[in-house]
């Protein structure tokens, strides 16, 4: 255990604006969520001699509230609190089922949705549903509140559009208008639980009457330094019938959005196999 | 000044806020139960419940669990008045070299004590945070449905005492 | 037998469920140093210049280097080639060349930010390919530490009596034992005596390497054993290094000092299963019978001599399978590379060889056109067949019972069936396959070894009536002291709770070799239940003739047989008691028995022919799985294993080991992928180096047999080890079964099934290209 706890101080706001103000008199500070990703790296020992802006007194952010217009979820909400929500159970599953795979149960009860976007991994396993949602991100600073769309927080990997000072307040997630015909999340890791993504896939199809495609939306994560919509393989299909021509070139089409990678987990072509593999079996139906 | 409670009893930290929780147990509060296997959050030794709730002690500085209620290996039974899920564990093999334990114990009494069922495969992906390299993990399994079924009996006939089962 | 072959509570169990067991890093010491490493950064060069900042507090600080070692700098073991802080050469990127030891263990790790070391580099030789090219030479003249070879009839004769000759390559990776406790020890000068306390398999492997280092008698060194969190060959040697390093600082400091890893610096400094090739050339006739077996094995043995001629050598003994061949050569060699030392885990060079020898029968059927368990039937060992190297198995030969068991069990026959009906089937969204393998593993040392080793052990018996059993074998998770004291207890014919087991200190019991090779129980058991019998005699002299003893007898005869005390009690106290009970230097009278050679063995150690282990035991496991058509990731339903370990002292125990052995090969089979750059292991991390979970880890359906062996204590042999060797060529096999993909190259990633799909030819029935 490297991390020496004598280098840290900790500032801890009781409510946000008491953390905005620290925030942007010292826009050095690290913010923490859950910290189970902060904490690891600090336990080898990187990240020392900060100043942290602990977050964890900000109830307001705990909560998951109904609108109108869908769902909001307050960024320090846990993987393990959106699992157990009725309405997020029964509105948006591929979210429920991507937090039920973010790491063990323990993982899930400290680690947040908003600290998760914040983090920025390109192997976030909550982007996908989140990309295909299309959520929006409330982002908080002095100057006020912005909504961002979920793509526009991230920047690369690891790394976001967010300003010093600014801090995500919490992700909305709109009702979808209509219930799709497909939907699927797959997530395909080192193991069959406690895993970091080698691809992760969420995907849904609205049909017309005459099997064409109405609306497909389709988001890889662990693809490219962010999460991805697939927006050519999404144009494509857009008012075609998915005969296993289209599904071909969809496939094919699905190499322009991504840019996997070989590292330590996988590699670029398996990344790619099986990504393809899944846009086929959902398209396919 | 950091408060808690730990194992039904107030204390107190004094210490460096960042200081994370599992140093903060083991060495202030000498609760040496709480054991280090990667301070990476993945092989859950550490596993103390914090309001109940199973959490990594090595991924939290102890300023995050200001006021919460804390429970450790030590909350459970003694050698000589094991709980249930200790008991189960003892008869049916759940613990060999026994470095992952008690965060075994305390994830599955999470569990246990919630009330969670007693299907092998839900046990299995509750258990999934908590590495053990010793047992294959079938031993630890049947530990768990004995405790789960045994506590529903006790909760049902609070009187009842679980019989020693006889030994092979 | 009132215990044996019942799952009593195990000793220590208590202790361990309520957390308090105290592992190393659970024990405070007043004033203590914690002591870390620091290791080169590159993986062969000389060390030019060690300099360290200017402006950083150093006086803080105790730092120790080689010019501080007292002895030889060589931590000693088979060869004295390996340093215990390189002072010159540097020969893999993880070599210690200082230590830092400070009060506050975070401001001993920032130190080491702050020392800088020039180096001449050399070119490193990373893989087996670089070491046997010669380029570099590490390890004069040829960079081979060991060559073995067995040589059993005429192979050419046997390949010219052959129909068919059937060739194949077998590779084999590192693999990290990750044991969940990681090394760590603690020292301190008592009253001149070093004393290490530490996680460790073998006190006095600990005993022999620091006596040398520090220059000093037997009784200057005390090493003791605390609970260990699991060891599985990784905390067989490896203690020999970091209790050195410990003890160095607290020589320096005058202070104790704690080493404890951290899951990165344990995983990337500490051995690993060693890599290997092994390549197969077998001659079998059209009925299936084998004619001729020549096999090629090499292994990795990283930069330092240390276990590898060892492993190598069983390795080597274990290459054909448990068949038998009246034709057999196999030559095999370990080679030096830059890499960390590779050592023991469990299994000890027999997985690696098994794996190639069992999967090599799914090639020989393909060949012969007979299914694999009908060749295994034709040639498996039975009572009476004559082993690679002559010996003649007597007595305790499970191998068809073992593997008719399984068979049976799994439904193997019909279920292979059903699934390559399923594969035909292209809307299926998986590939099925039923694999079988079927090995045995020699118990206790290697050839001769158990003879150089002469263990002892034995049992006490104190002036209070009390029962002891004296071992240097530890306790590792495996159950060594409740088996001890149900051997005990049964053969004394008193109940298992009175017997007690002193802690392994170095102090206080003999030397009973290391724990490790699978021996405890059958070697080590064996020689305690001798001197029980020895101490039941006497006993029985004292107390009247009764069907059972109560302790009052007990307590009557130790007053006629042990003299009260002269004076102040000789024995130091017991620091610890895993049985319970403190034994405050009681007067006792010992019962110490040193191993004997059954008198029928015969080994010749040049020759490598003979009698090569006492006796085998033997596993066959059948794995069914199925493989994601979307995804290549394998999915066990379910692994059905029948093994024949002479006699399950304790069943539960027992099973714990086969179902913890089968896990860890699961783990060797599909997911554990040491990944290594300029040889630094690159995933020092739980995070990325991938062991199995409850969820990887499938339903595991178990029948122990017992064949019981006549030298074993009730007949038990080994089972430490066995479960490690079974499962891997039976996935492999059944990947095999199900894709029609030939892998034999560990572990089976979902990426190498992947690669191997869409590059080899159409082979086998559930190719389908569907996807």
């Amino acid at each position: 255990m490297r991390g020496a706890p004598f280098s840290m101080n900790v500032l801890r706001p009781r409510n946000a604006p008491e953390a905005l103000r620290a925030f942007s008199k010292n826009p050095k500070l690290t913010p923490l969520a859950g910290g189970t990703d902060f904490m690891v790296a600090w336990n080898a020992g990187q990240l020392q001699n900060r100043v942290v802006l602990d977050l964890s007194r900000l109830k307001e952010w705990k909560k998951i509230q109904k609108t109108k217009e869908g769902i909001r979820i307050g960024s320090l909400v846990t993987h393990r609190r959106i699992q157990e929500h009725p309405v997020v159970r029964s509105m948006f599953p591929l979210l429920v089922r991507a937090c039920a795979e973010v790491g063990g149960w323990q993982i899930q009860n400290r680690g947040t949705l908003g600290g998760n976007i914040a983090n920025a991994s390109p192997a976030g396993d909550t982007f996908p549903p989140l990309s295909v949602y299309e959520g929006m991100v409330n982002v908080l600073s002095p100057r006020g509140r912005k909504r961002v769309p979920f793509h526009q927080v991230f920047a690369g990997v690891k790394k976001t559009t967010l300003q010093p000072g600014e801090l995500i307040e919490s992700i909305e997630i709109p009702y979808l208008k209509n219930r799709p015909h497909h939907q699927m999340f797959r997530k395909v890791g080192t193991r069959a639980a406690q895993a970091i993504s080698k691809t992760v896939a969420a995907g849904l199809l609205w049909l017309k009457k005459d099997k064409t495609v109405q609306e497909l939306r389709f988001a890889l994560g662990s693809m490219a330094p962010t999460a991805r919509r697939l927006k050519s393989v999404e144009s494509f299909c857009l008012g075609k019938r998915m005969t296993p021509e289209v599904v071909d070139r969809a496939c094919e089409l699905l190499v322009q959005d991504v840019s996997p990678i070989d590292d330590i987990r996988s590699t670029r072509e398996y990344r790619l196999r099986v990504s393809q593999n899944l846009l086929r079996s959902f398209l396919n139906g | 000044m950091i408060s808690i409670e730990v194992n039904g009893e107030k204390r107190t930290f004094k210490g460096f806020p960042f200081k994370r929780l599992i140093d903060v147990l083991r060495q202030d509060f000498g609760l040496m139960g709480t054991k280090e296997g990667c301070g990476e959050g993945e092989c859950g030794a550490c596993t103390v419940l914090v309001n109940g709730e199973p959490v990594n002690s090595c991924l939290i500085p102890v300023c995050q669990v200001e006021g919460t209620r804390i429970e450790t290996v030590e909350s459970l039974g003694r050698p000589a008045s094991p709980n249930v899920l200790q008991k189960a564990f003892l008869e049916k093999g759940g613990s060999q070299c026994g470095i992952c334990t008690p965060g075994m114990l305390m994830t599955a009494w999470a569990w246990v004590r919630g009330g969670g069922s007693d299907k092998p495969q839900a046990i299995r992906n509750v258990l999934a945070g908590n590495l053990c390299r010793c047992t294959g993990y079938q031993h630890i399994v049947n530990a768990v449905v004995q405790a789960v079924r045994d506590r529903k009996k006790i909760i049902r006939n609070p009187k009842s005492t679980i019989q020693n089962r006889k030994s092979k | 037998m009132v215990s044996v072959g019942k799952n009593v509570p195990r000793k220590e169990g208590p202790q361990k469920l309520c957390g308090l067991a105290k592992y190393i890093d659970d024990y405070d010491f007043k004033d203590c140093l914690y002591g870390v490493t620091f290791r080169s950064s590159i993986p062969h060069g000389l060390i030019k210049k060690i300099s360290f900042d200017s402006d950083f507090p150093w006086q803080e600080y105790v730092i120790a280097t080689a010019q501080d070692i007292p002895g030889p700098n060589v931590v000693a073991l088979i060869e004295n080639d390996q340093p215990l802080l390189a002072d010159k050469k540097i020969l893999h990127p993880m070599e210690p060349i200082l230590l830092v030891s400070h009060p506050i263990l975070q401001k001993a790790y920032a130190a080491l930010e702050h020392i800088r070391v020039d180096y001449e580099e050399l070119p490193a030789v990373l893989t087996l390919e670089e070491s046997l090219s010669l380029e570099q030479v590490l390890y004069p003249p040829d960079n081979v530490f060991k060559k073995f070879q067995i040589q059993k009839g005429n192979v050419e004769a046997g390949f010219a009596q052959a129909d068919f000759i059937v060739e194949g390559e077998y590779r084999v990776p590192h693999q990290e034992q990750t044991y969940i406790e990681n090394n760590g020890v603690a020292a301190y000068v008592e009253n001149g005596t070093i004393v290490v306390m530490g996680s460790m398999q073998c006190p006095y492997y600990v005993h022999k390497a620091l006596k040398h280092i520090f220059n000093v008698p037997d009784e200057k060194l005390r090493i003791i054993q605390t609970t260990t969190g699991g060891g599985f060959g990784g905390k067989e040697e490896y203690p020999n290094m970091i209790a050195g390093h410990a003890a160095l600082l607290a020589l320096k400091s005058g202070r104790p000092v704690k080493m404890i890893y951290d899951r990165q610096e344990d995983m990337a400094a500490t051995t690993k299963r060693h890599p290997a090739w092994i390549k197969h050339r077998t001659g079998v006739t059209k009925e299936g019978k084998l004619v001729a077996q020549e096999i090629e094995v090499v292994m990795d043995g990283g930069a330092y001599v240390t276990l590898s001629p060892v492993v190598l050598s069983r390795g080597t003994l274990h290459a054909t399978g448990p068949y038998e061949c009246p034709n057999v050569r196999v030559v095999s060699k370990t080679a030096a590379t830059n890499t960390p030392p590779n050592g023991a885990f469990r299994g000890f060079g027999a997985p690696q060889t098994l794996f190639a020898a069992e999967l090599h029968w799914e090639k020989i059927a393909e060949a012969v056109g007979l299914d694999s368990l009908t060749l295994r039937r034709l040639n498996v060992f039975k009572e009476g067949s004559q082993t690679a190297t002559g010996q003649i198995l007597g007595e305790s030969v499970g191998a068809s019972e073992v593997l008719e068991r399984a068979v049976t069990r799994s439904r193997y026959i019909s279920k292979r069936k059903e699934y390559s009906l399923w594969n035909r089937d292209k809307k299926k969204e998986s590939w099925r396959g039923m694999g079988l393998a079927l090995v045995h593993h020699g118990a206790g040392f290697t050839g001769s070894g158990e003879v150089y080793l002469a263990s002892r052990a034995g049992v006490a018996f104190t002036n209070k009536g009390q029962v002891k059993v004296l071992a240097a074998s530890t306790e590792i998770g495996q159950g060594t002291i409740s088996m001890f004291a149900q051997i005990v207890a049964d053969s004394l014919g008193i109940p298992y709770e009175w017997v007690v087991v002193v802690d392994p200190d170095t102090g206080q019991v003999p030397n009973s070799g290391p724990t490790v090779a699978s021996r405890t129980c059958m070697v080590v058991g064996g020689l305690i239940q001798k001197a029980t019998l020895q101490l039941k005699q006497e006993l029985s002299r004292h107390i009247s003739k009764k069907s059972s003893w109560s302790q009052e007898d007990l307590k009557e005869a130790a007053r006629k047989m042990i003299p009260p005390p002269a004076g102040e009690a000789e024995l130091a106290p017991s620091r610890r008691s895993a049985g319970g009970g403190m034994m405050e230097g009681q007067p006792e009278k010992k019962y110490i028995v040193e191993y004997e050679k059954p008198k029928e063995i015969q080994w010749d150690d040049k020759t490598y022919k003979g009698d090569a282990y006492a006796v085998y035991s033997y596993a066959c496991a059948v794995v069914d799985l199925e493989v994601d058509k979307l995804t290549y990731e394998v999915k066990i339903h379910k692994i059905t294993t029948a093994q024949d370990i002479g006699k399950a002292i304790h069943p539960l125990l027992a099973e714990g080991q086969i179902m913890g052995g089968t896990a860890q090969a699961v783990g060797y089979a599909l997911y554990e992928n040491v990944v290594m750059k300029n040889g630094v292991m690159q995933n020092a991390q739980l995070t990325n180096y991938i062991i199995p979970t409850f969820m990887d880890t499938p339903p595991m359906d178990i029948e122990i047999v017992e064949k019981p062996y006549s030298h074993g204590p009730f007949g038990a042999k080994g089972v430490g080890e066995l479960p490690m060797d079974v499962p891997a060529p039976a996935i492999a096999a059944a990947i095999h079964h199900a894709t029609g993909l030939w892998i034999p190259e560990l572990p089976i990633l979902p990426e190498k099934i992947f690669k191997v799909f869409f590059s080899s030819p159409l082979v086998g029935e559930g190719r389908v290209r569907g996807t």
